[in-house]
């Protein structure tokens, strides 16, 4: 830590919310309300398994089966569920898929929702006011600084997710990937084409 | 973006708190809903001061969001709170650099 240079007697005093939450937690479980390992296993589960790469699984899948596809536009959490991806907080996936006439990108305009077990922890910007407020506004202006610049006539439809439905963006399909397998499929597929910032990547 | 992967939380009460609210929510102390609209309603309020740039100032909002949820459903009661919390920086003061910190009268 950069302001950790000099001598500490005594331990380094961890940061006014840092406190709290350990006050919180420290009460909970006095209470017999939380359990401590259960915390920690979350953490786990979300700092080092769950990712980006689950959804790009997903959509691989989607490109590569039209049967498989078909479930996940009917029903994506069953669909996520036949390769093990489940929701914790009783959520409903809904998938929607990229064409030539539409770009589709996601939101949550109240807080942060996100389709956890598909795409992980959202990064920074996706929660950040910037990007809640202008998603909605002015979605073509966000895409240009993401580096996406769609046709004049491809329509944009923005999704905003909440407590009960997240969303995943199904991007087209790079060309010259014809006959590829799904693992290699799934290495084009970045998190930012998921929420719909971004596009596929194109093979070299 | 994929070479060098961002950490998935910045800080450890970060994680700490996020894991708070998803286990009392698992354990049936709140539906993800409320939470939402609790946490919605409080980065709001702070919006509307400051813009959030979606990094510690969003794990400040969860926080207080999450107190606040914690009081309102009478899990965890404001001044019981601040006296542990109190209480926890006592013991990083009173606690010898590189030694784990207890709070007094508690096991681990």
């Amino acid at each position: 830590m950069p302001h950790d240079d000099h001598d500490h007697p005594h331990s380094l005093l961890p940061p006014d919310p840092a406190l709290r939450v350990k006050a919180l937690e420290s009460l909970l479980e006095a209470k017999g309300l939380i359990d401590p390992g259960a915390l920690d296993a979350i953490i786990d589960t979300y700092a080092h398994k769950v990712g980006p790469r689950n959804g790009a699984q997903v959509v691989a899948r989607a490109w590569n089966d039209p049967e498989f596809r078909a479930r996940l536009m009917e029903d994506a959490t069953a669909a996520c569920a036949e390769l093990g991806f489940a929701g914790r907080q009783g959520e409903h996936l809904v998938a929607v898929e990229n064409t030539a006439e539409t770009h589709n990108m996601v939101v949550c305009t109240l807080c942060s929702c996100y389709p956890w077990p598909l795409l992980g922890i959202p990064p920074g910007w996706y929660k950040s006011d910037a990007y809640r407020a202008r998603a909605v506004r002015e979605p073509r202006q966000v895409l240009a600084e993401f580096g996406v610049h769609l046709p004049e006539d491809t329509r944009v439809h923005v999704w905003d997710s909440t407590a009960e439905i997240r969303y995943l963006v199904i991007p087209e399909r790079p060309g010259g990937t014809e006959g590829w397998d799904a693992d290699r499929l799934a290495a084009l597929v970045t998190r930012d084409s998921m929420i719909g910032t971004g596009l596929a990547r194109v093979p070299a | 973006m994929t070479a060098a992967p961002e950490p998935v939380f910045e800080a450890p009460w970060h994680a700490q708190a996020f894991a708070l609210a998803v286990h009392l929510n698992e354990r049936g102390h709140f539906g993800w809903p409320e939470w939402t609209e609790a946490f919605g309603a409080e980065l709001a309020r702070r919006g509307a001061t400051r813009a959030q740039d979606g990094g510690d100032d969003y794990f400040l909002a969860w926080v207080a969001a999450l107190e606040t949820l914690c009081r309102d459903k009478g899990l965890a009661e404001a001044e019981a709170l601040s006296r542990l919390k109190a209480a926890w920086e006592a013991a990083y003061l009173a606690t010898p650099h590189g030694h784990p910190v207890r709070l007094a009268g508690q096991g681990g």
